[in-house]
C-alpha cells in the first residue's frame, strides 16, 4: 500500500506492472548504477589537494584544452555542413540520394576502431587525402578534429531532418507574398524554426566527441601535451595502475557529459514547445 | 528620378510596363517563391556531396580498398588466421550474452513505462539514456573499479580464484554497458504512442499478462525491436574503448576483433587489419541496409493505419 502511494501508479487493468518495473530497476542498478557510483564513491576517498593534483596536472589541462577545443570546433563544422546536409536531403532531388541518406547513419554504426584505422591512412602523408594537403593532418592536432568531425557528422543531420520536413511551406509562402527574399525567408522562418534542433545536434555531436576514444587514438599521434586526448589519459593511469588519478579525471568528464545532458534535455523541451506539440 | 524620366523617355515606359502586363499569362509557378534559383540548388547540393564524399565515402571505400590492396590471398590469410577467429569467437560471445539481456531490459523498460502512469518516470528515462553520455573509457574504469585488484571486490575474487577483469566476464560485463539503452531507446517511444487500448480489449476478452505481450504487443513493435536488437548488435561487435580497457589485450584470448584490428594495425601489418576491419564495416553497411528496410516498413504499416 505505502509503495503504491509513493508511486502514485494510476490504476490500470493491465498487468506485470511490478514485474516488468522491478526488473527493470534491479537490472539498472546491476548493470549501470552500482558501478557508475564506483567512480563518485571513489572520488571520496580521496583528498581535495589530491584530487586537484591528479585532475589539474599541467598534461591533464592539456589534453583538456585538446579534447574541449577540438570537440567544439568539430561539433561547428557539423552544424554547418549538418544543416546543409539535411537541407539537401528534405529539400532537393538528385540521383542517388536515398543511398546519401542511407549512408549518413555510417558513423553510428562503423566501429570506432575501423574509422580510425581508415582516417589515419587516408591523411597520411602518403595517404589518398593526406598526400594532396601541404600540411600535415595525421598525427597532429588536426587529425584529432577530423575524426571527431567523422563520429559527429550524423548527429546534426539526424536531428534536423525530421524538423525540416514537417516545417510548413505556407509560412514561407507567406514570407514570399509578403516580399520576403529566399535569403529572407531562410534567416527570418525557417533558420529560428531550426534552432532548437541544430542546438540540439550540436550539443549531441559535441557531447560523443569529448568521449570519443576509438577513432582518435590512431590519427592523433598521442604526443603528451600536444596531441593527447582525455580519454586516452584516463587509460594511460590505468595501465600505471594510477587508479586515482583516472577516476579524477573520469568525474571531471562525466560531470561534463552530465551538465551536457541536461542541456540537451533542456532543449529538447524547448523544441518541443516551439513545435507545439 | 524616374518620375522625371518617365515622360521624357516613352519606350522605358512600356518596357517597364510590358513584364507586369505579361506576369499573369505565364503558367502559376507556385515552387518559384518557395525554392531557390537552380544554380543556388546545384551549389548546395554539390558541396553537400563533398563533403561527405571526403568524410564519409573515401574512409568507406578505403577500407575495402585498402583490404585488399596485398591480394586475396593476404586478405583470406587475415581471417582464417588462428588469432582472428578466436577473436571472432570472443566478439560473438559478447554480442551474444550482451544483446538478448538487454532485449529483455528493453522490452520489460518498456512495458512499464509505456503501458503504466508512475511516478519518476520521466527520472527513469533518463536514467536509462545514461550509458550514452558515459565515453566508453570511463564504461570500461568502472568495472575496473568494481573487480579489478584495487577495487571493491578484487581481493574476495582474487581470494576465490575468479577472474572478471583482464577475462572474458568483464568483456561481455563493459559490452552490456555500453549497448544498454539501444532497445529501450526503441521500444519506448513507439509503445507510448501506440497506447495501452489494444491490450485492454485483450484483458478484458481474458488474455493473461504473457499472451497480451506475445500476441499484441511484441507483434505490434516487431520492426523497431528488430532495428533496436540490429543497432545493439553492431554497437556490440564494434565496441572498441570500453573493451579495451578490461580485455587487458591477451591475443588469442582476450581480444575481440576491434581490439586484434588495433593490435595488428600497430604491428604495421595493414592489409590483414583492414582485412578484419572490412568484415565489421560489412557489418556496418548490412546495418545500415536492415534500417532502410525497417523504416520503410515502419513507414508503411504508419501510413496504412492512417488510411484505416
Amino acid at each position: 500500500m505505502s509503495t503504491r502511494a509513493l508511486l502514485l501508479r494510476r490504476h490500470s487493468v493491465l498487468p506485470g506492472f511490478n514485474l516488468s518495473l522491478g526488473f527493470a530497476l534491479l537490472y539498472l542498478c546491476l548493470v549501470v548504477l552500482i558501478p557508475l557510483s564506483a567512480v563518485f564513491l571513489k572520488t571520496f576517498t580521496v583528498s581535495w589537494s589530491t584530487f586537484v593534483g591528479a585532475a589539474a596536472s599541467p598534461r591533464v589541462l592539456a589534453s583538456y584544452r585538446l579534447t574541449f577545443g577540438a570537440s567544439l570546433l568539430a561539433a561547428l563544422v557539423n552544424g554547418v555542413f549538418g544543416l546543409l546536409v539535411a537541407w539537401v536531403l528534405v529539400r532537393y532531388r538528385f540521383a542517388g540520394k536515398r543511398v546519401v541518406d542511407a549512408l549518413v547513419d555510417l558513423p553510428f554504426a562503423l566501429p570506432t576502431a575501423v574509422a580510425g584505422i581508415a582516417l589515419t591512412t587516408l591523411y597520411a602523408s602518403n595517404g589518398w587525402i593526406g598526400r594532396w594537403l601541404p600540411f600535415k593532418v595525421a598525427y597532429t592536432p588536426l587529425g584529432v578534429f577530423v575524426a571527431l568531425t567523422f563520429i559527429g557528422l550524423p548527429f546534426v543531420v539526424r536531428t534536423v531532418q525530421p524538423v525540416l520536413e514537417d516545417l510548413q511551406r505556407e509560412l514561407e509562402e507567406a514570407a514570399a507574398t509578403l516580399g520576403a527574399s529566399r535569403l529572407q525567408t531562410f534567416a527570418y522562418v525557417i533558420f529560428p524554426a531550426l534552432m532548437p534542433a541544430l542546438l540540439t545536434g550540436f550539443a549531441l555531436a559535441f557531447a560523443r566527441a569529448l568521449g570519443e576514444y576509438g577513432s582518435v587514438i590512431f590519427i592523433a599521434g598521442n604526443m603528451p601535451m600536444v596531441s593527447e586526448i582525455t580519454s586516452l589519459l584516463i587509460i594511460t593511469k590505468l595501465e600505471q595502475y594510477d587508479y586515482t588519478g583516472a577516476t579524477a579525471i573520469a568525474v571531471v568528464m562525466l560531470v561534463a557529459a552530465f551538465a551536457l545532458l541536461l542541456l540537451i534535455n533542456l532543449l529538447q523541451a524547448w523544441a518541443r514547445k516551439r513545435q507545439g506539440r | 528620378m524616374s518620375a522625371v524620366m518617365e515622360p521624357t523617355d516613352p519606350l522605358a515606359v512600356a518596357d517597364a510596363d510590358a513584364p507586369a502586363a505579361a506576369r499573369p499569362l505565364a503558367p502559376p509557378r507556385a515552387h518559384d517563391a518557395v525554392s531557390e534559383p537552380a544554380w543556388v540548388r546545384r551549389t548546395l547540393i554539390g558541396l553537400a556531396l563533398a563533403f561527405l564524399t571526403l568524410f564519409l565515402f573515401v574512409p568507406l571505400v578505403s577500407v575495402f580498398a585498402q583490404a585488399l590492396a596485398k591480394g586475396l590471398d593476404v586478405y583470406w590469410a587475415a581471417l582464417v588466421d588462428s588469432d582472428a577467429v578466436s577473436a571472432l569467437k570472443l566478439t560473438l560471445i559478447a554480442a551474444g550474452v550482451s544483446v538478448p539481456l538487454n532485449l529483455v531490459f528493453g522490452v520489460a523498460a518498456a512495458w512499464a513505462i509505456a503501458k503504466f502512469d508512475f511516478r519518476g518516470k520521466s527520472l527513469l528515462l533518463t536514467l536509462i539514456d545514461l550509458p550514452f553520455s558515459v565515453s566508453p573509457v570511463i564504461a570500461g574504469l568502472i568495472y575496473m573499479l568494481v573487480f579489478g585488484l584495487q577495487g571493491w571486490c578484487g581481493e574476495w575474487l582474487r581470494d576465490h580464484d575468479l577472474k572478471i577483469v583482464f577475462a572474458v566476464p568483464g568483456i561481455v560485463l563493459a559490452t552490456v554497458f555500453v549497448t544498454f539503452p539501444f532497445i529501450a531507446r526503441e521500444l519506448i517511444p513507439l509503445m507510448q504512442a501506440q497506447g495501452q487500448e489494444q491490450e485492454e480489449a485483450a484483458r478484458v476478452l481474458g488474455a493473461s499478462g504473457w499472451q497480451i505481450l506475445w500476441r499484441v504487443t511484441l507483434p505490434n513493435v516487431k520492426w523497431a525491436l528488430l532495428y533496436g536488437v540490429i543497432l545493439c548488435n553492431a554497437r556490440a561487435m564494434g565496441e572498441f574503448g570500453a573493451v579495451s580497457v578490461v580485455s587487458g589485450h591477451i591475443r588469442g584470448q582476450t581480444n575481440t576483433l576491434p581490439l586484434h584490428i588495433e593490435i595488428l594495425y600497430n604491428d604495421y601489418q595493414f592489409a590483414a587489419a583492414f582485412a578484419v576491419a572490412s568484415l565489421l564495416a560489412g557489418l556496418a553497411l548490412v546495418t545500415l541496409v536492415l534500417k532502410y528496410i525497417v523504416e520503410r516498413r515502419a513507414h508503411a504499416a504508419f501510413d496504412l493505419e492512417k488510411t484505416q
